[in-house]
């Protein structure tokens, strides 16, 4: 049969997998034709394996046929962000330096999606070790914007956000330090959810920060993302600081909200304030605050005071763990290893060429605010203040269930606009501070700016709210004015 | 008087010994082939997560209470930065302001390794912290190559006050780390195995002197031995120096056992920044007073308290408990024995002038004692109860050693059951009298000395099995007749 | 010249990159503009906070102390750039008795 691909979704593929209307192979096989047509221009892929995908949908076809399926979702590809490891595979976090590592192991959501049938669909680019907001700092390729291919998808999952965008694959695995799901996912007009921290096993995820990872999917809709995360989440024995179970099951009964009727949704007041907040994005806030209106929520003020020193307090913690986190890659165990007279210069030459410029110069930063003599003033300080950008998060849901903010405060913007690191840096001051405090966050698309690129929102749960989130977050989708998200490319 | 005083303090890392690696679930195994007891998280592939080891947790704590050292209610692990090819992640994970256990010490006593007096002393603990093993290097010429088995291996780290004045106590402390450390389970201690290991702070100061001397690191010693040495060997070197008018420079030293000396490995000018801050894949560990109460309950007696019990309710004198508390197997062995044993003293007695030197002079180490303590027991009870003679029972125990029969079974095979049996000893007495007039008419002149001279010669009759007593009183009660 | 906040080419050998004249030169003034973006944080008086080191306010997560069997050495050296006869990993000379512990 044939579908409508540019706008299928995990639930709809469940279905008509078990009603036998499509199978694995052809659904595989449809995607993988559209990528050959799509990607030379997006560039979402680092690696894409014909063979291998259809292989696995075969392997999944046969399993339905024998009645031995795994699960609902067995047969339905996924991209994987290329910072989650895949036994046999090369993993690369889109730097040279990990060129040609081939991982001895599954991440934990690789062996939880496997054990669900899923498809691993390909690879897919980032910035470097996930640092970046606009996939431009990969060593290998510059994803595009499938909505306007002179724009960045954004970053670091930006190869995810465009894949999913470009309905090159049903759904895909981002991770998110700082943003990095809910950034391009807003750039691209795809949903993006990162849950709190350690309720996904960060286990066989290429640490970047590690108190601040968190794995995610990049979805069509809000429904797909909360399947997702059921088949994810869960305490982890490899993990020390995942979460202990909870027997929520977020893709059931997510519809169930008819309104919003005694919901309290947060508005920073700070956000408003934001200098650089563009004019488009600012209107298509306020058009989401209606729709949120007309289901019955109440519109609370609140207060995120520290929310200013979020980027400041991120560049201290975030560097300073991944200088220590990115120390090991130095080409002795694995790895390209450049060839030098002694042992210093190995590790120079080899980190020297294997890194690329933002990550050196976070690598510099972060090792900057550890070394002696600034620890205190840098190091110590930054955990203080995120003690108070926690505290603000507190506060603010005891006075509202989620809080709503604009995910950037632009649309997707040209390659090569940014280059100056501080103000890419500054543009992730909505999505960062939910990282520092450890609470969930989604980026929802809402609107389509008059640059004909989609704007999305964002919501944040408390700790462990990612059932109310993700219900309220799925009613919002349902009233939203645009239906449909579905790039021109 | 010397001229300066001493000041030397201590950094001992014991491996705990558990079944698997601190982090990972490796096997905590030593003497494999290289790189057989490795995994993606020893050996820091991308991706990987740290996990820790309660066992090792607990034995360190335990280490901590053994050691009087008070435990944290509050600890974390840390990272530790420094590029070098042993370590996997570039990183050891360790512990850097709050270790698991404060300040404890202690006691050390007795004739030190020189053979002198040691002062009735505590040397202080400053603190002891858990961390991860490094792999282990293998120089060839021209490159190196690197074993991970050892690396993630669970790692104690004692750190001394600076409280030891002499290399005999710094032995001393090391012996009595190492007695806590197998009284308690915590780690074997074997040095060849690298299970502890050392590194020496020393520096010295005019005598009286409030300010602190120069210290000097000496790094990676592998035996108490060396340990020793080095001491000695900084000493000399030190006073030297600043006898000549020079000055000591801060710097971290090596040293070689074959040449007897220190060497330079680097100088205060290269020290590390180790950029420490909190392992954000690891969660802080709490103990409430409790917990550690119910961990104190569980602890093994220490060394200096079964000492004290052997003096006080076994009748051992100070040397004797001395001996059998040195070793933990040698003192359990005791135990079990003295609990078997009509007079534990006896018992003792046997233990170290026969058992240990037998076992000396084959060169066994106590652990591969082949003598089961019941069996020991036995030939005490053997010879007190007047079975056999002493002269028997050395014969008896020599066949223990080859192991598998028990006293009365040698005795009875042997025939060495004492003979004391009046009419059956007289036969030997009067031959004895009859093949020797001489020194009866020396005995008849009044030299009754040389009656010890009959004993000896009715013991050779009796093949050593004739009761001494029995052979005293008959000989006497003959010569006397005559 | 102003105060200097950062010595990149201090900070670039502890981190063990090699950096060459130009990158250190414009690496030097990312940084100050970066570390005097960072300084807005002394307008804050943090004296009496706790530092947070972790989102999740677990403690004593342990594991019980059971082995499994180890990786196969020969897919753990694998990616591994040289080895001494595929049983260790070869690195350029290191002085012996430079370990850490
Ligand atoms: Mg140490
Ligand atoms: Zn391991």
């Amino acid at each position: 049969m044939s579908i409508k691909i540019e706008n299928f979704t995990i639930h709809e593929a469940a279905r008509l997998l078990e009603e036998k209307k499509i199978s694995s192979t052809e659904l595989c096989k449809a995607y993988i034709e559209r990528a050959k047509k799509l990607e030379p221009k997006v560039k979402a892929f680092l690696k894409l394996d014909e063979e291998d995908v259809l292989s696995q949908a075969k392997a999944s076809d046969d399993r339905r046929a024998e009645n031995r399926k795994l699960g609902q979702f067995d047969g339905i590809p996924l991209a994987v962000k290329d910072n989650i490891t895949v036994k046999g595979q090369t993993c690369t976090c889109a730097s040279k330096i990990l060129q040609k590592v081939v991982s001895p192991y599954d991440a934990t959501v690789i062996r939880k999606l496997k054990a669900n049938g899923f498809v691993l669909f390909g690879r897919t680019n980032m910035d470097e070790f996930a640092m970046g907001s606009s996939c431009e700092n990969s060593a290998y390729q510059k994803t595009a914007n499938p909505w306007n291919i002179n724009c960045v998808p954004g970053g670091s999952s930006g190869g995810s956000a465009a894949s999913v965008s470009a309905a090159e694959v049903t759904a895909a695995l981002g991770s998110d330090t700082g943003g990095s799901i809910r950034q391009p996912a807003s750039f691209c007009g795809v949903v993006g959810f990162k849950p709190t921290y350690g309720r996904i096993s960060r286990y066989g995820l290429i640490a970047f920060a590690s108190s601040l990872d968190q794995i995610g999917p990049i979805t069509r809709d809000v429904e797909d993302a909360a399947i997702l995360t059921d088949v994810m989440c869960g305490r982890d024995s490899r993990d020390a600081t995942s979460l202990p179970d909870t027997n929520e099951i977020f893709s059931e009964d997510l519809g169930g909200l008819k309104d919003l009727k005694g919901i309290r949704i947060g508005l920073p007041k700070e956000c408003f304030e934001i200098e650089g907040l563009d004019a488009g994005v600012r209107k298509s806030m306020e058009k989401s605050i209606q729709v949120f209106k007309d289901l019955g929520a109440e519109m609370v003020q609140v207060s995120l005071p520290h929310s200013k020193y979020a980027v400041a307090t991120y560049y201290v913690i975030a560097t300073a763990e991944a200088s220590a986190n990115l120390a090991r890659f130095d080409g002795i165990r694995y790895g390209n290893r450049m060839k030098a007279d002694d042992l210093l210069e190995t590790y120079l030459e080899t980190r020297g060429a294997g890194f690329g410029d933002e990550v050196k110069r976070r690598i510099i930063l972060g090792t900057f605010v550890l070394s002696s003599g600034y620890y205190d003033a840098y190091y110590t300080k930054g955990q203080k203040v995120r003690t108070l950008i926690r505290r603000d998060f507190q506060d603010a849901y005891r006075k509202c269930d989620v809080i709503l903010t604009p995910v950037s405060p632009t649309t997707a913007f040209k390659f090569g606009e940014k280059s100056d690191p501080l103000q890419m840096y500054l543009a992730d001051i909505f999505t960062i501070s939910t990282n520092l405090a450890g609470i969930c966050g989604i980026s929802v698309p809402a609107d389509i700016h008059e640059n004909g690129l989609p704007v999305g929102i964002q919501l944040l749960g408390p700790d462990m709210g990612e059932k109310q989130l993700l219900r309220i977050s799925h009613i919002f989708e349902k009233n939203r004015a645009i239906k449909e998200f579905i790039p021109g490319i | 008087m010397s001229k300066y005083d001493i000041v030397i303090g201590l950094e001992v890392h014991v491996q705990a010994r558990t079944n698997s690696k601190m982090f990972c679930s490796c096997p905590n195994k030593f003497g494999q082939e290289p790189n057989t007891m490795v995994c993606p998280v020893c050996m820091g592939f991308p991706g990987v997560m740290p996990y820790p080891n309660r066992e090792a947790v607990m034995k360190t704590v335990m280490a901590g209470l053994m050691c009087g050292c008070e435990i944290a209610k509050f600890s974390k692990f840390d990272r530790k930065s420094y590029f070098y090819p042993d370590m996997p992640k570039n990183y050891q994970i360790t512990q850097y302001d709050l270790p698991l256990c404060g300040r404890g010490g202690v006691h050390i006593f007795g004739k030190g390794f020189s053979g002198n007096d040691l002062p009735d002393k505590v040397i202080g603990i400053t603190r002891i912290h858990l961390e991860e093993d490094v792999g282990k290097l293998n120089h060839f010429s021209g490159y190196s190559g690197i074993d991970y088995n050892r690396a993630g291996v669970p790692l104690m780290e004692i750190v001394s006050e600076p409280d030891m004045c002499s290399a005999d106590e710094a032995y001393a402390y090391l012996t009595a780390l190492k007695q806590i450390m197998q009284y308690a389970d915590i780690s074997d201690c074997d040095m060849e195995k690298g299970q502890m290991r050392c590194d020496v702070n020393i520096s010295l100061k005019l005598a009286g002197a409030k300010e602190f001397g120069t210290k000097i690191e000496i790094k990676n010693l592998n035996s108490f031995r060396s340990a020793h040495r080095s001491i000695e060997h900084e000493i000399v070197r030190q006073a030297e120096i600043l006898d000549n008018g020079g000055r000591l420079m801060q710097e971290t030293r090596g040293w070689t056992d074959e040449r007897g000396e220190t060497y330079l490995l680097r100088s205060k000018e290269n020290a590390h920044d180790y950029r420490y801050f909190p392992e954000p894949d690891l969660l802080p560990m709490t103990f409430t007073d409790s917990e550690i109460g119910k961990i104190k309950n569980t602890l093994p007696e220490l060394p200096e308290q079964k000492r004290a019990r052997f003096v006080a309710t076994l009748g051992l004198t100070e040397y004797d408990a001395q001996v059998l508390t040195q070793d933990k197997t040698l003192s359990d062995y005791f135990d079990e024995g003295a609990k078997q044993a009509k007079s534990p003293k006896m018992l003792a007695n046997w233990i170290i002038t026969e058992l240990l030197r037998e076992l000396n002079d084959r060169n066994i180490p106590f652990e591969k004692n082949p003598v089961p303590v019941g069996h020991l027991v036995e030939l005490v009870e053997l010879v007190s109860a007047g079975t056999i003679t002493g002269k028997s029972a050395k014969e008896v125990f020599s066949e223990l050693f080859s192991g598998g029969k028990t006293p009365k079974q040698i005795v009875a095979e042997k025939g060495l059951l004492q003979i004391s049996d009046d009419s059956a000893i007289d036969k030997f007495v009067v031959l004895s009298i009859e093949q020797n007039p001489a020194q009866v008419k020396q005995y008849k002149e009044g030299k009754t000395t040389v009656i010890q001279f009959f004993v000896g010669q009715v013991m050779k009759l009796s093949k050593g099995k004739a009761n001494p007593q029995i052979v005293n009183k008959l000989l006497k009660e003959k010569l006397d007749q005559m | 010249m102003e105060k200097r906040i950062i010595d990149v080419k201090y900070v670039a050998a502890l981190a063990r990159l090699e950096l060459d004249s130009e990158k250190e030169e414009r690496l030097q003034k990312e940084m100050e503009t970066i570390l005097n973006y960072v300084d807005t944080l002394s307008e804050l008086d943090v004296s009496n906070i706790e530092p947070t080191a972790h989102a999740v306010q677990m403690t004593n997560v342990l594991r019980d102390d059971v082995s499994e069997p180890p990786f196969q050495r020969e897919e753990m050296l694998s990616n591994a750039p040289e080895t001494v006869g595929g049983e260790l990993i070869k690195v350029p000379a290191v002085i012996p008795g430079e370990e850490e512990n």
